[in-house]
């Protein structure tokens, strides 16, 4: 069974992270960059279930030259080859232009699973796993805890407020992971010095066959107008419990339309 | 004429190896230390999660089950462990086999190997090594633990102290006089810690390292096969000799990278602690307090670095290995005083990382030889 897991470059989770005023993006030289935690779980799952049905796991990334690091990193985990697709036209992508470029390179592998952690954590959306699938018009199996394999059937466990809905579809079939589903495993110092050997192919626009006007800030559907820096931190206030303590923070929790 | 500098400690994979490290410090020590601290010793947990990410082995060969790699991604190790926010005593408990593994691969029994040092790397077993006795120190050559020939084991007997993981370890590397007295007659053996006659007679509490458990232990009427014996018999001495430059330049390189991680602390103090309305670091006295913790570290550093790379390419370093040492050790110790007389009163605090570094640094003027030693050592190698 060969596995694509699509995983992405983002800004250090913890760290504050900036716009460039000139075009609203983000602005990534201004911190470090880390492989998007939450698609360590989908290399995890990949990795796993390569361990039980075989074959092969390829990392797709989409992102500048400094993104090959996080196909490096998913290597040394035990993955066995990359595919970067790296163009200057990328630049400004939103979801949707992202989930054109994830499907036309999909289109270029042979896969029985595509795998996402459940959402990046800068752009914070949870929907190119969707949109992806909608446009290879494969099912898809999202939020999952738990993945099986069985011939040509894939069953997930979703957690809801009730319980667990179980899915399951025929493959080739799109799945998206929630963090709850594995332990990612270390990237090994061995397997640092074995994805040196590893291959990565890298994909421009052209490779593709997608035009200037379909990716890129030109090609996004939404558009950033403008932004402002998060005001500093106030002082909260103190409210001293005379008795009426209760009344005070629904007064307060009113007054912020919370109540 | 432009050339480019490529840092030997920043290609890619040892930026990969850095992370790696940082990862794991994160991960699996950082929200645990405080409480390893008060146990006194380190989980076994911890040694098999360090050996999941290949850590233990980097350095040992992967014919005895190691991960590769030299003595530079080792010291990338070490000083990565200590810059995330790790310490001294977690490299000493969890680290114990750099001392106590590197001359039984070097002896290169591939019986030895199997039984005593892959299943360390691997992270099921401890390994310990003991050479100082309770009326010695540095002096080696004066050892009176006795290992004597009985048919085909040894009967050893006699004390070690301060040994770094005694208490926990499996097997312990012991220097014993298998001969005459002086350097000639010292053998190495390895002792495993179920064998009768060995015990622990008591752990030694002491100003730092909490993590790292030490202790005092007792050989009577040990027997430990002949097979035990690690390279040739009275050839000890030279063995444990081979290993002084790469201890000393691995505590150097803990003593910089610790005090590198105190300037860190440090300095994010300085930006966010407020007095008479303005932060720490707006005042002159600060901002040159800061720049001379970073002169201190960074000097260390780079000497340390060139002598680690020499060594690594083959040079004889001993005079450089022993003067890195000093050097670090005596920056570490004055970035460690100014980084908790910045905090102030937060940093007397138990639990302060600074007030631990603090401690945990002062060992390192006194183990893998003491700073007397080292400057006589130099001494004798600049022909003085």
């Amino acid at each position: 069974m060969n596995i694509v897991v699509c995983v992405k470059q983002v800004p250090d989770s913890w760290a504050e992270k900036k716009l460039n005023p000139s075009d609203s993006t983000l602005d990534r030289d201004s911190v470090d960059a880390v492989m998007n935690e939450l698609d360590e779980y989908a290399v995890e799952e990949a990795l796993v279930l390569q361990e039980a049905h075989g074959g092969e796991v390829t990392i797709l990334t989409m992102g500048p030259e400094k993104a090959g690091e996080t196909i490096r990193k998913a290597l040394s985990m035990g993955a066995d080859k990359g595919v970067h697709v790296v163009d200057a036209g990328l630049h400004g992508s939103d979801a949707v232009a992202t989930s054109a470029v994830l499907a036309k390179a999909l289109g270029t592998l042979e896969w029985d699973l595509v795998i996402f952690g459940i959402e990046s954590t800068d752009a914070r959306m949870s929907v190119v796993p969707a949109m992806v699938a909608e446009r290879l018009g494969s099912p898809q199996l999202s939020f999952a805890t738990k993945v099986d394999v069985a011939d040509s059937t894939v069953t997930i466990q979703r957690q809801t407020e009730y319980g667990f809905d179980t899915v399951e579809a025929k493959t080739p079939a799109v799945v998206s992971v929630v963090e709850k589903i594995n332990e990612p495993r270390y990237p090994s110092f061995k397997g640092i010095m074995a994805a040196k050997k590893k291959p990565v192919t890298t994909l421009t626009l052209a490779d593709l066959g997608l035009g200037a006007d379909e990716v890129g800030l030109a090609g996004s559907w939404s558009a950033v107008d403008e932004f402002a820096a998060r005001p500093p931190r106030q002082a909260g206030s103190v409210v001293k419990d005379e008795g009426d303590g209760g009344v005070k923070i629904a007064e307060y929790l009113a007054g912020q339309k919370f109540i | 004429m432009t050339t480019t500098w490529t840092d030997p400690f920043a290609t890619e994979e040892r930026r990969a190896l850095r992370a790696l490290t940082r990862e794991f410090v994160e991960r699996d020590v950082r929200p645990h230390l405080d409480q390893w601290e008060r146990d006194g010793e380190l989980p076994r947990t911890l040694h098999a999660q360090a050996a999941a990410a290949g850590l233990l082995g980097v350095g040992f060969p992967e014919e005895v089950g190691g991960s590769g790699g030299d003595f530079l991604d080792s010291v990338v190790v070490t000083e990565e462990l200590l810059q995330a926010g790790g310490s001294g005593g977690v490299l000493a408990g969890l680290f114990t086999h750099g001392i106590a593994l590197p001359h039984i691969v070097a002896a290169g029994d591939p019986d030895q190997a199997e039984r005593f040092v892959r299943p360390v790397l691997e992270g099921r077993a401890i390994a310990a090594l003991a050479v100082t006795e309770p009326d010695g120190g540095s002096d080696v050559a004066s050892l009176r633990t006795r290992a004597v020939r009985a048919g085909d084991d040894f009967v050893v007997d006699g004390t070690k102290t301060y040994i770094t993981s005694g208490a926990r370890a499996d097997w312990v590397t012991v220097a014993v006089r298998t001969g005459g007295p002086g350097f000639g007659g010292l053998s190495l053996l390895v002792v495993p810690t179920d064998t009768p006659g060995f015990t622990v007679v008591r752990r030694l509490e002491k100003m730092g390292w909490h993590c790292s458990d030490t202790a005092e232990l007792a050989f009577t009427g040990c027997r430990v096969p002949a097979a035990n014996l690690v390279g040739p018999l009275d050839g000890g001495f030279v063995q444990l000799a081979q290993q002084f430059v790469v201890e000393r330049l691995s505590i150097a390189v803990q003593a910089y990278a610790t005090a590198q991680r105190c300037l860190d602390l440090a300095l994010e103090w300085a930006r966010v602690r407020e007095t008479f309305g303005r932060p720490l670091a707006t005042r002159q006295v600060i901002r040159h307090q800061l720049v001379e913790m970073h002169r201190l570290v960074d000097v260390s550093r780079t000497y340390t670095r060139q002598a680690a790379l020499r060594h690594a390419a083959g040079e004889e370093v001993v005079a450089e290995a022993a003067l890195a040492k000093n050097t670090a050790v005596a920056a570490a110790e004055q970035v460690v005083y100014q980084a908790v007389q910045l905090f102030g009163g937060q940093g007397y605090l138990r639990d302060a990382e600074v007030e631990r570094h603090y401690r945990d640094v002062r060992i390192l003027a006194i183990g893998g030889g003491a700073t007397e030693i080292m400057t006589e050592l130099a001494a004798r190698r600049l022909g003085l």
